[in-house]
């Protein structure tokens, strides 16, 4: 076992995969000899060589397009997008390329190609580098959407995304990247996609959350049980697409009570469906509604007010106390 | 009759078989093409997207790669293309009539949206250009294999002020991947006609900018197109790199079955477009060069139209989709 922070997590994920299987590939702007802008591609160029770890122009769609091609072909490309705003450039490669080609061949095609990107609020980046787009993939059939939350997930996260056949977005909060260390074992191993993880025990309140945000709620959950003696179970979804249900279900069955916690804004994503869904699917066992905290409905704000914008532990915890009295 | 035009396609390595072969594809691909509006306006199909004008470029094009190995991703005219990789009439009737053995995608996509793993046809989308960094990421997958793979993809003009284009080419051009990268410019992007569209006079300058030759080539003479193609195909198996090749087409159609052409083309324009079919001028090449009589061309097109009638009937009662087929191919099954 070795500690590492999650961006090491991740390049070690990408290490172990282009060493076990020779049809992966990593590519992106700057991936190569600079090892990329956060360095998660460092020295894997050096290791691997020009032809399965290299520079593109800088050309968002381009990357998505050639990943496809690449993909078509029996490759498994691993392509960086070098902030997640930038994905708008390649929207149609991913959305309406790589993500429906199975379903539009009939399944003779298909398009395992990782698309992982940095993302996240909180590191004073403003829009288009911060902002929170996965609702976006969310909503597109025929990608999964992953974001881990710490460096052990991370890696088997990858990992298991790098080997699934279908196309994955795989985000990874800025945040995250070098704010702490945790026991990450060495070699291959895998954390299953579309598999959430009971993160803190509680039989109040049930937390449901992912990526950067998860921190927040673990916080919060201390707050509540210091200052009410609640005990909130948090749920980290790990993968946002495809949802976990049954396990949010279950927890929600046991606590009657549920908040979910997301970066990104209000309208139509993420946490509008898991909301969604609790309620279709246990609405007789809740003692409150469903609240969503989020971001409000703007664009990305300038840094100073980020903090701000983003929701706080004071915010999660206003929010437990409301389906608590309610 | 001069030695020089009996010896064009010799000289060019075409024996009469190919050229007779060839001119029936051209006019397999129009028949074919022909019928569709037929069903469209008898209110059998949704809708047509025509190869009509562009047959020329497309046989010459196709016969210029190894349909052997080559991948072609094509564009929703390359009718004639994806006949000569190994599609049938059939097929193409099969999509246009959206049944459940559409070889492309079970009926899913509109028609003319070409497919089929076992020909090499890459599956492409309707927005334009999408097709084109595909092409460069097969490519380099042949690059990265060793495989003598040469990457074929076809579009119009107007997609070649898309991204995309740039995008594809440049990473091309850089790589020096074995694509060719192949206009089939009829002038028109729908209604909206090439001056309008492009301030460079022809596609094929674009090229110098990516670091590789562009040809312009009259798109209705087959045989020229195939001189062209085939250098290009050369070059890319050489390892020499990409190649863009643009062929003046004529659209002897509307846009699409949904389009009505006269609100933005003069009739006289079209009159003058129809002299350069290139079905027609193939036909008088052969007659002229005795290659074939004019009774031996009908017996072709009598031939042609056997096959799409046989086609026609059999798309019109196969069966349509199953609706559970709705709910597969959106993830890895199983």
């Amino acid at each position: 076992m070795a500690q590492m922070t999650m961006i090491q997590a991740i390049t070690d994920a990408m290490r172990i995969e282009l060493e076990r299987d020779p049809n992966v590939l990593v590519f992106g702007e700057d991936v190569g000899v600079n090892g990329g802008v956060f360095r998660a591609t460092a020295g894997l160029q050096e290791q691997f060589g020009e032809q399965r770890v290299f520079d593109t122009p800088l050309a968002e769609s381009g990357i998505g397009g050639l990943a496809v091609g690449l993909a078509i072909q029996g490759f498994r490309p691993v392509a960086e997008i070098q902030f997640f705003g930038f994905v708008f450039e390649a929207f149609d490669a991913i959305a309406s390329q790589a993500a429906r080609l199975r379903y539009r061949s009939g399944g003779r095609y298909h398009a395992p190609i990782v698309f992982r990107s940095p993302f996240g609020g909180g590191v004073k980046t403003p829009e288009l580098h911060a902002d929170s787009l996965e609702g976006l993939f969310a909503q597109t059939p025929g990608v999964k959407v992953v974001i881990p939350s710490n460096p052990y997930d991370a890696k088997g996260l990858l990992i298991s995304a790098i080997r699934d056949n279908d196309p994955v977005i795989f985000l990874e909060h800025m945040k995250l990247y070098r704010s702490f260390r945790q026991e990450v074992p060495e070699g291959e191993y895998t954390v299953p996609l579309g598999k959430a993880a009971v993160v803190r025990q509680g039989a109040d309140v049930t937390v449901v959350t992912y990526g950067a945000m998860v921190h927040t709620a673990l916080k919060a959950a201390e707050k509540a049980a210091e200052s009410r003696g609640v005990q909130v179970e948090v749920i980290d979804l790990r993968t946002v697409s495809p949802l976990d249900i049954e396990t949010i279900v279950e927890s929600v069955k046991k606590t009657n009570r549920a908040v979910v916690v997301q970066e990104a804004q209000r309208k139509a994503g993420v946490a509008a469906e898991v909301a969604a869904q609790i309620n279709e699917r246990a609405i007789l066992h809740l003692e409150a509604p469903v609240l969503r905290v989020t971001s409000p409905d703007t664009v990305y704000p300038f840094a100073a007010i980020e903090d701000q914008w983003l929701p706080g532990v004071g915010r999660v915890v206003k929010a437990i106390e409301e389906v608590l009295d309610f | 009759m001069s030695v020089e035009m009996r010896n064009r396609h010799e000289a060019l390595g075409l024996s009469r078989e190919d050229v007779l072969a060839m001119y029936r594809l051209m006019l397999l691909a129009r028949r074919a093409d022909e019928r569709m509006w037929v069903l469209n306006r008898a209110g059998k199909i949704p809708f047509v997207i025509s190869c009509q004008g562009h047959e020329g470029a497309q046989v010459g094009a196709a016969y210029a790669l190894d349909r052997s190995k080559d991948y072609v991703l094509p564009y929703y005219r390359d009718t004639a293309v994806a006949l000569a990789f190994g599609q049938t009439v059939r097929d193409l009737l099969l999509a246009a009539f959206a049944k459940a053995e559409d070889p492309n995608s079970g009926g899913r996509q509109m028609p003319n949206h070409f497919g089929s793993r076992r020909h090499r046809i890459v599956s492409g989308s309707s927005p334009v250009s999408t097709q084109i960094p595909h092409a460069v990421g097969i490519a380099l997958a042949a690059r990265m294999r060793g495989d003598d793979v040469v990457a074929y993809v076809s579009f119009g003009e107007g997609s070649s002020n898309q991204g995309d284009f740039h995008e594809g080419l440049n990473f091309a051009g850089v790589h020096r991947l074995p694509v060719v990268f192949f206009c089939q410019n009829n002038g028109y992007a729908i209604s909206v006609p090439a001056g309008k569209q492009l301030a460079a006079a022809r596609v094929a300058d674009r090229a110098s900018g990516y670091g590789m030759p562009g040809i312009a080539v009259d798109g209705g003479d087959v045989l020229e197109v195939y001189r062209a193609m085939k250098a290009a195909t050369d070059r890319a198996r050489r390892g020499e790199g990409p190649t863009l090749v643009e062929a003046r087409t004529v659209r002897l159609t509307p846009h699409s079955s949904d389009d009505d052409d006269r609100a933005y083309r003069s009739r006289e324009e079209m009159e003058e477009a129809r002299k350069n079919d290139p079905i027609l001028r193939f036909g008088q090449y052969l007659t002229e060069t005795g290659v074939a009589g004019e009774a031996e061309l009908r017996a072709i097109d009598h031939e042609v139209q056997m096959e799409v009638d046989e086609a026609t009937a059999y798309a019109e009662r196969a069966k349509g989709p199953d609706p559970d087929e709705l709910l597969r191919y959106v993830y890895r099954e199983g």
